[in-house]
């Protein structure tokens, strides 16, 4: 419990000189959790901020950000943001389509239950249990490989697809769906079935009411989930390291291989750069986003 | 569609033996009720009889386990909702939220392919009807429950449908502007020969706008008749109880009358057979006198409590072994206080007798 | 309000994409009677059944692939076997790396639970105009890529590892900020579906200190959301890879992955081991987690879309609630 939950901490707390206001003392109550947020979010944020534009003796330098312009992580920013684009559109609308599907059947049902467990797993077990997932499918000796193999056909076996930029966008599509569907499923259990039968009452078709009812309705979310979408896959790293063993084909590859170089090669110095760059890019997408949220939605309030 | 305004007359609508069971509970169970073109039906019924799903099912919003709606003459039983041009205010507040008043009427409107203009004009007309035209750029979450429920009204009488389904439209509004708003409602149906279907649960209500009322229990229709004929000629002891207060006193039934504590009342069914019987008299069908003597007699108590209601009042007598509700003007029953010893009569208008086993009889 | 029960979106009325077909096959003489709204409820069974075959094979191949691989033998031709399962537990580093994935989840759950829960109900109570700014620091996380933030936690657990402790548990440190998005989120719907305003000042006027409304109303209350919450939190944590590799910590995904640079089939055992783990946890969750229809709809829509369920049910319930 908070400090200030407690009437005998705050009543200690409370200054000699009477303002005239309880403000302050109720503020007490958000102390800790505003400390802690300060110490484990705002503190490496800036110490990412104050690292990219310092050299390793602390020398004030932009440099980390010239640096930035070589073409191998120039190719990974264009890489992140197509494989972060691409999957967070088609994830997002294939994983509306299934919550639809789910928000169709029973919902005490099994079926929705065991939907949504497993869309909570997924969405959040990207990483190796993915990589592996996909290794052990359409990787060079997965499931579906050997089989093609054995009918002859050795496309599967041979190609390193699945370690470049179509594979990456497959298999984030298994964390992208799910993460949609628990996201979206709120939003669809919103809708009321009157606005349906309102709308067929005075005469439109399903189309009328998915163009001009349910559409509009919900667009706001669909769009603040894609977005959501967006920045997981984008700042997605796990997946890529155990799929990927070398090279920096995404930024966040880059970034951990600039950190932990053995060689002594490591340039943190780069790497905050890098890191400060991503929360730009993703910022730059959700202010875009909150301007365009602005503009569908004016009746939220 | 404008053109058509004073023309079209209202259609008959009739449903046939309908029947409708949700996972084990029978919500509708055989109801059967034929609307004549043009005319307004108000049922009514306790909570959960199935009154919205009869709506429902004439609406095409649900369908029948069996049974069929016919919409002048032609089955229309597996059409869909936008299909049967039918109006329809909801229970539930159903406005679309990211539209404003003005826009959720003009909606229908446009889904009529009503030009843009004349869209404005008949949105601005409707929500004058329902007396909100300063209220035509709100969203539904900046209106009130009974603005919004003007709102869904004025959205549905705009597209002028041929039948006009109203599910407890008034239910949400103060009394002052639920009476006016009945009345409006009343006229414009009258005006455009709307065959409507009114559901409410406020009897009064029903009985002020309806021609017609139908009681419904259990998913089953128990009457239909004209608001007198329900009110003062009850068919069943449910409709009696449903429609007004009721005092149940008992009795025996004799020879086509039953004898309620000394007194002969006429029956309406008077083909009942004799024995004993409860019967159902009607507050206002008991008379009160002052009762100067002290002695006890079959139909002499103490007034327990007087309820003013406006321009009646109603008086509770304690009869020693029960207590007998009296409906009488106020300026009458003021001269009864509470403490009185008063002599009862009962008028003698015919009177219902409830049995364990009563068959429902049919009056229309 | 409606006391009409909820009826499932779309029930009875109709499809979703395909309704434009039959809206335009009006006009095509009188439809037979039953036709229009049947042909509708099955286009709508067949739009579902093709959205969970496709999801159903995408989603299930890969893991039916998993275990087809664990189970494979040393070499081609050899039968199946069950090695890799039973290395699982014969490997100390990695049962090590799942008691320790467990521990943080547990702690993880519980720190957000007290650090979060009091301040979101102490915000809306009494300091309302710091709703906007706590709900944007509790979103922040979302727009800070974890791998951008750990960049810059590296210097910070350096600090901590000489100082306080080089326990892998101090990562829960770092977990909390990860979940506090969907934890915020899930707990938010749960506030905003009881009506908190009227229920703490009903427990208030009953004479009820902070600690009892807390514990006695709030807690109950939206118990479906909190352990959704703790859902959240617990999956995240269990497929956490990213802060634990780069900050040098072993948790279990970082265990799966060093494994199987050893012994492929064991680690791809223990990764299937693992989701089906974290999905019964959930399922079973699930059961035991909604015991009412009150609090299943806690997860309504964001903003005022559905305005929220008035407290008189949640009200006449803590009424009659023993003291
Ligand atoms: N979609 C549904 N699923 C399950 N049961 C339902 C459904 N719709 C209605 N029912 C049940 O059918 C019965 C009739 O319901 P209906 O809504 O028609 O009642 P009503 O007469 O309109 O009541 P009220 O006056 O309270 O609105 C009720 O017992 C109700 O619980
Ligand atoms: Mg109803």
């Amino acid at each position: 419990m908070t400090a200030a939950g407690n009437p005998a901490i705050s009543t200690a707390a409370r200054p000699p000189m009477r303002t005239g206001r309880r403000l302050p003392l109720a503020w007490l109550g958000v102390v800790p959790f505003f400390a802690y947020c300060g110490l484990f979010l705002l503190l490496p944020t800036l110490i990412i901020t104050g690292g990219s534009f310092a050299t390793k003796d602390g020398a004030f330098t932009l440099s980390n950000f010239t640096d930035i312009n070589q073409p191998y992580l120039v190719k990974a920013f264009l890489y992140s943001t197509i494989i972060a684009a691409v999957s967070a559109v088609v994830g997002a609308l294939a994983g509306a389509l299934l919550a639809y599907a789910v928000v169709t059947s029973n919902p005490r049902g099994i079926l929705r239950r065991s939907v949504t467990s497993a869309s909570g797993v997924l969405a959040q077990f990207g990483g190796v249990t993915l990589a592996f997932a996909f290794l052990a499918t359409v990787g060079q000796v997965g499931f579906i490989s050997e089989i093609l193999l054995q009918r002859g056909i050795d496309s599967l076996s041979r190609s390193t697809w699945l370690y470049e930029l179509p594979g990456l966008i497959l298999v984030y599509m298994y964390f992208q769906v799910p993460l949609m569907v628990i996201v979206f499923l709120p939003a669809l259990d919103g809708v009321r079935p009157q606005w349906r039968e309102a709308t067929e009452s005075l005469g439109g078709s399903t189309w009328h009411y998915w163009r001009y009812v349910a559409g509009p309705l919900l667009a706001p979310s669909f769009l603040g989930c894609t977005l959501l979408l967006f920045a997981n896959a984008f700042s997605a790293y796990a997946t890529a390291a155990a799929l990927v063993s070398q090279g920096s084909i995404i930024v966040p590859l880059a970034i951990s291989n600039l950190l932990t170089s053995e060689t002594g090669r490591a340039q943190p110095g780069l790497a905050q750069a890098l890191a400060l760059s991503m929360i730009i890019i993703v910022t730059v997408v959700t202010v875009l986003y909150s301007l365009l949220q602005r503009r569908t939605s004016r009746w939220l309030r | 569609m404008s053109e058509m305004r004073d023309t079209r007359a209202g259609i008959e609508v009739r449903l046939e033996d309908l029947r409708r069971s949700y996972a084990g509970v029978t919500a509708l169970d055989g109801l059967s009720l034929t609307l004549a073109p043009g005319e307004l039906v108000a049922l009514l019924g306790p909570s959960g009889c199935g009154k919205t799903t009869a709506m429902r099912l004439v609406a095409g919003l649900e369908e029948a386990n069996s049974g069929r709606v016919m919409f002048a003459g032609k089955e229309v039983t597996g059409l869909p909702a936008n299909k049967r041009d039918v109006g329809m205010v909801f229970q539930a507040y159903s406005l679309f939220p990211h539209m404003t008043a003005h826009q959720n009427v003009a909606f229908g409107l446009s889904l009529h392919k009503v030009g843009p203009d004349e869209r404005k004009r008949r949105a601005g007309e409707m929500l004058e009807l329902v007396g909100l035209s300063a209220y035509a750029n709100r969203y539904a979450h900046q209106l009130s429950g009974g603005q919004q429920q003007r709102v869904a009204l004025a959205r549905a009488l705009a597209i002028q449908p041929t039948v006009l389904l109203l599910d407890e439209p008034l239910s949400a509004l103060d009394a002052k502007v639920r009476s006016r708003l009945r009345d409006e409602i009343r006229r414009v149906q009258l005006e455009v020969g709307t065959t409507t279907l009114f559901v409410t649960h406020d009897q009064e209500e029903a009985l002020a706008i309806a021609d017609r009322v139908g009681v419904m229990n259990k998913g089953r229709l128990e009457q239909l008749g004209s608001p007198t004929v329900i009110y003062s000629r009850p068919a069943t002891p449910f409709v009696a109880e449903f429609v007004g207060l009721t005092n149940r006193l008992d009795g025996v039934v004799r020879d086509g009358e039953v004898e309620v504590r000394g007194m002969r009342l006429p029956l309406v069914q008077p083909n009942a057979a004799n024995g004993p019987a409860t019967a159902l008299v009607r507050p206002e069908a008991v008379a009160l006198a002052a009762d100067s003597e002290n002695v006890p007699g079959p139909l002499i108590g103490t007034v327990i409590a007087v309820s003013f209601l406006g321009a009646t009042s109603r008086v509770t007598v304690d009869l020693g072994d029960t207590t007998i509700l009296a409906q009488l003007p106020t300026s009458e029953a003021s001269a009864h206080p509470a403490g009185t010893r008063v002599r009862l009569a009962i008028r003698k208008d015919p009177v219902l007798i409830a049995r364990e086993e009563t068959a429902p009889a049919e009056v229309n | 309000m409606s006391n009409l029960p909820p009826r499932s979106l779309g029930v009875g009325s109709g499809g979703l994409l395909l309704g434009h077909e039959a809206a335009t096959s009006r006009g095509a003489g009188s439809p037979r009677p039953g036709s229009l709204m049947r042909t509708r409820r099955i286009k709508l069974q067949i739009f579902r059944g093709v959205v969970f075959l496709i999801m159903g094979l995408f989603f299930l191949v890969p893991i039916g692939a998993m275990f087809e691989f664990s189970t494979r033998g040393d070499t081609m031709t050899s039968p199946r076997t069950l090695e890799a399962w039973t290395a699982i537990i014969k490997v100390p580093e990695l049962t090590d790396a799942i008691s320790v994935s467990l521990q943080l989840a547990a702690i993880t759950s519980i720190a957000m639970l007290v650090l979060l829960l009091p301040t979101m109900v102490w915000v809306r109570l009494r300091i309302p105009q710091l709703n906007r700014i706590l709900e944007f620091i509790c979103l922040l996380p979302l727009t800070v890529p974890a791998i951008a933030l750990v960049v810059g936690m590296v210097p910070l657990y350096r600090w901590i590892g000489v100082n306080l402790s080089d326990s892998i548990l101090t990562l829960s440190f770092a977990y909390l900020i990860l979940v506090l998005p969907y934890t915020y989120r899930t707990l938010d719907a749960g506030l905003a579906a009881i009506d908190l305003k009227t229920l703490t000042e009903a427990a208030r006027s009953l004479g009820a200190g902070w600690g009892t409304v807390m514990l006695r109303v709030v807690v109950p209350n939206m118990s479906s959301a909190i352990l959704n919450a703790c859902l959240l939190a617990v999956a995240l944590v269990l497929g956490e890879f990213t802060m634990a590799n780069l900050l040098n910590f072993e948790n279990l995904q970082v265990a799966i992955l060093y494994i199987g640079l050893v012994s492929a089939s064991t680690s791809i055992a223990v990764a299937v081991a693992s989701l089906v783990f974290a999905f019964v946890l959930l399922m079973i969750l699930s059961y035991v987690g909604r015991p009412k229809d009150r609090v299943a709809r806690a997860e309504e829509i964001p903003g005022s879309l559905v305005p929220s369920m008035t407290g008189v049910s949640v009200l006449a319930e803590l009424v009659d609630q023993p003291k």
